[in-house]
This record gives C-alpha cells, structure tokens and sequence, in this order.
C-alpha cells in the first residue's frame, strides 16, 4: 500500500488528495496542516470580510466529500523534511514516513517593516483566522489605514468600508497598482474609491505605527503626518513558504521550481500551489502565481503524478476576474506594467506573468467605466484587460488561452477602424462556434 | 467603447425561462459560494461549478440571481437545445 503525504489542505493539497484517490483507491493518504479551519475558500474571504457572505458559506466539502476522499488527518506543523529517509518530522506530533510527498503549503503576506508592526490591531488577509479577525476588529474600529497594493489591498479596503469603517488607503506611488494597471485604469478604480468615501492618500508612505497600551492608535507617514486608526490592515505582497523545502535541499527561486509532472528537484517530493513555481511558455520564464484554479489543476496533476499516472501541466496563460472598486475586471496573459512601490512582490489573487512585457502592440478603448486593452502579438493576443462591461471577457480568455491565430484580424485591429470590441467579439464567434455561440441569435 | 448593444443579441431571460440552464464557465470559480447563499430556493450552484456541470435541477426557476450574484462571472445562461440542432 503507498503511503502519501500531503503538506497543506488548500485546494491543492485537496485536490492533490482527490487525483490520488481517484488513481489508487487503496492509498494511505495524510494530510497534514496547521490551519485549524481545513479546506476552504480563501479567495471567498474578501466576500466574508465584506459582509457578502457569512463565514459558514467558506467550507465547500460537505462530510460525505470527505468520506469519499478517506483520508487521515493530522494536525500540526511540519518541522522538517528529511527526503533521503522518506519522513516528515511534525515537532511534538512525532514523524510521518511517507512513499511520495507533496508540499502544498502556500504563502505568507510579507510582514510590514517598520517600527510598531507588531501592535496588536495590524492585520493581514491570509487565512479563515484572519479574516474573523478582521471583522472582529472592524465591529470596534472607527477608522482604519490599509498599505499595499493589488487585489488584496482593494478587498480589504472595501470590505472594511462596508462594514462601515472610515478608510484611507494609502499609495506610495501616484496611483493604484502600477504593476498591472495602466493610468486610466487606475483612476477609473481611484475615482469609484472615492466616491465610496475611501480617502486616498498618494506619495505617502507609512513608515512608523504608533500604540497606545500595546494597541494601534496611528501611523505616521515620511511626511511626518499623523493619521489616527484603530486598525491598520497590510497587504504588500506574500511569498512562498519555503522553510522545509530549502532545508531538505530543493531547488527554490521565489518557489519551489516544479518541472511539467510538478516534481521538485528531489526524489518523491512535489509541490503544487502558491508555493510552487512552474514553466509559462507563453513568456518563457518560471512564474509564481496565487491563483486558486491553477493551484487547483496544479495539485491535481501532482496527485496524478505521485501515483505513477504520468501527466503534464500544462501552464495556461494567466488568469483571473476579480471586482475592484464595484468594478468587474478580467486579467489575461502579460500586459507590462509600471514599477510599484505598494508592493515587494505579487498579493493573492494575481500573477507574475501580468507584469511581463512581451513584444506587442497595445491597443484601447474606453467608454464612461469599461475599458478593454489589448497587447496585439504577431500571430495571437498577449494579454488582454476588461473593465467593467464583461461581455468579452470569456471570449478574450478563449482567444488568448487557445492561442488562436489572429491573422485573419490582426491588420483591421491595428488600423482600429471598427470598434475592437466588436471585431474581437464577432471574430470569438466565428473561431469558437461550439462553445457558446449557439447562445447568440 | 462600442455600446454593448453593438454585439449580437444575447438570449434573453424569458427565452431561456422555458427551456434553459445555467452554466458555469471553466476555469473561474473560486468556491466563494455567493451563488448558493443566494439562490431563493437553496440550490447549491456552487457544487455544479466545482464540478464545472450545468445546473439542470428541475426545480431551478432560471431567476438569475446566481449569475448576477457571482463577482468572477463565472455563470451564464444557456439554451437547451431541446429539439436538437442549434436554436
């Protein structure tokens, strides 16, 4: 009987989990962990945070999910990984032996450093544990400072608004999420921000958190201005973790390097997840992402693996559709983006891969809140960017994930006579029949 | 922008209220569960899109609640082709 062992119950130690049984109904399969919540949503902790949902909607494995999976868990952190022995050290909960592990443990938001971090009251949003403390904290906090940049700095920004909380974010730079964004589309989101009474404050950076009896009372900026807060609330980038990985001697960059069967450069240990960094052919480079469905097809594919079913992943051009400020947005592919103070490295919910510049032509159109950029290739699109009305976004993942051939378009995108909605939707239609074009009519 | 009504029509609600379902697109939900929390007769929409099926429950009354709910637009209306051949 193979024995396996899973770090990490995110959705790809789960999924991982999922693959295994589904190959080997026989497996001894251990998930260990130290999140005490188990498998949920994390992406669904900014609808918590916002009041959208209550917390009990987060779990998405009912009991009979768990008994079809018939796996053991174990509770407690994994202290050191020994591959030349096969085993997991667990620190007081002993030691598990294992034929195949999988390391499925994820990121950590990247701690603020400055002087009064470690007040109580400065939170950040990586976990279940998190978040419930971020209501809590929200339900007495009159006013509160978010840093950061990205997705998760809007999630906490809004979600704290929502729940009533006087807001000001605050920019480093000139304008939100320079990385990914162009301008006009960072004040289109600045714009609704402020509408919603968030104050924005630019070119300030926090570089102190005052206390009063161990509790955050304010911030101070490098301008020497004093804001008063109640809460302060982080989000400047996460990075893997990579403790047991680089003691046991694998192969790491900014994750664990994974080659296609998500092996990482030791015999019988995978990785899978936010922890992992995997081959984009699209930009030819090892990226990191924090995205929950390739987390998900990644863990699925090392399970496969692990059980001697050999498969590849495959990287698809990167992806996500998130709400920034009310305001729908799809993100496909590479776009290029502008250097960004707010942030030492990518937030949850994004991509490496959206900030590479590829050689291409970027094309636009705007109209009142909806934006659409294109970065036209040679041959196929690069990336694309949909603000507001979503009409192209499943086209634009489709022409862009399938790396459909564009000549047939590409030279009247350029010349940008006709709208490049219309011509990117009516040429979606004609190259992608099958899939939903018999919905149109 | 070209306006949206610039694009080929959709199907409407009512042409879908008779014969349709709703899908969900691959590769977009988070597992959120917005959808199932809101749909007014407790269907959970969100077990559909994990396993990436139609929603083809008899009791779904097609209000839309759960597609217009989802933050990731990962759910959409679609026709039955209940005579077969496209419609």
């Amino acid at each position: 009987m193979n024995r396996y062992v899973i770090v990490g119950t995110g959705v790809a130690g789960v999924s991982a989990a999922q693959a295994i049984r589904a190959t080997d109904p026989a497996a001894e399969i251990t998930l260990v962990s130290e999140d005490p919540h188990g498998f949920y949503s994390r992406p669904g902790l900014a609808y918590y945070l916002s009041g959208e949902i209550p917390d009990k909607q987060l779990w998405l494995y009912a009991k009979e999910d768990w008994q079809r999976l018939n796996v053991r868990f174990v509770a407690g952190r994994a202290t050191r990984l020994l591959p030349g022995e096969h085993r997991l050290e667990l620190g007081p909960a002993g030691a598990l032996t294992y034929d195949r592990l999988l390391l499925a443990v994820g990121a950590k938001a990247v701690r603020l450093p400055v002087p009064g971090a470690d007040l109580d009251g400065v939170a950040y949003l990586d976990t279940f544990e998190d978040a419930r403390r971020l209501v809590a904290l929200a339900r007495r906090a009159r006013s509160a400072v978010v840093v950061g940049g990205g997705i998760t700095s809007l999630e906490l920004t809004e979600g704290l608004a929502a729940r009533k909380v006087r807001v000001h974010y605050l920019l480093r730079g000139d304008r939100y999420w320079p990385a990914v964004l162009d301008e006009t589309e960072s004040r289109l989101v600045e714009h609704r921000l402020v509408e919603d009474g968030v104050h924005l404050h630019y070119n300030t950076e926090l570089v102190e958190v005052l206390g009063r009896r161990g509790r955050v009372a304010a911030i101070r900026t490098e301008k020497g201005e004093i804001i008063p807060c109640d809460l302060l609330a982080v989000a400047i980038g996460t990075r893997a973790r990579l403790e047991l990985a680089q003691q046991a001697g694998l192969e790491t960059q900014r994750g664990i390097l994974v080659n296609e069967q998500m092996a990482s450069s030791v015999p019988d240990v995978f990785a899978a997840g936010d922890c992992a960094q995997v081959f984009d052919p699209l930009t030819g480079q090892w990226v990191m992402e924090t995205l929950w469905n390739p987390a998900r097809w990644q863990g699925y594919a090392a399970g496969l693996n692990m059980t001697g079913y050999e498969t590849k992943y495959h990287h698809r051009p990167s992806f996500n559709v998130t709400r920034l400020a009310g305001l729908t947005v799809t993100i496909i592919g590479s776009l290029g983006g502008s250097r960004d103070d707010d942030l030492l490295t990518i937030a949850r919910g994004e991509s490496e891969a959206w900030r590479f510049g590829l050689e291409g032509v970027t094309l636009y159109q705007t109209a009142d809140v909806n934006r659409l950029r294109l970065v036209v290739g040679q041959k196929t699109l690069l990336g694309a960017l949909v603000m507001g009305d979503q009409t192209l976004s499943i086209p634009l993942q489709e022409l862009i994930t399938d790396q459909t051939d564009i000549t047939p378009i590409r030279e009247q995108l350029l010349r940008a006579d006709v709208p490049l909605d219309k011509l990117i939707f009516n040429f979606w239609q004609a190259t992608h029949p099958r899939q939903r074009g018999d919905q149109h009519g | 922008m070209g306006k949206s009504d610039s694009f080929p029509k959709v199907a409407s609600r009512q042409e879908v209220l008779a014969a349709g379902h709703i899908v969900p697109a691959e590769g977009r939900c988070i597992q959120c569960g917005i959808c199932s929390f809101n749909c007014p007769i407790g269907i959970d929409v969100r077990r559909h899109a994990w396993l990436g099926e139609p929603v083809v429950e008899a009791h779904c009354l097609t209000c839309g609640e759960c597609v217009r709910r989802c933050p990731r637009g990962v759910l959409h209306f679609e026709q039955l082709k209940i005579f077969g051949g496209s419609s």
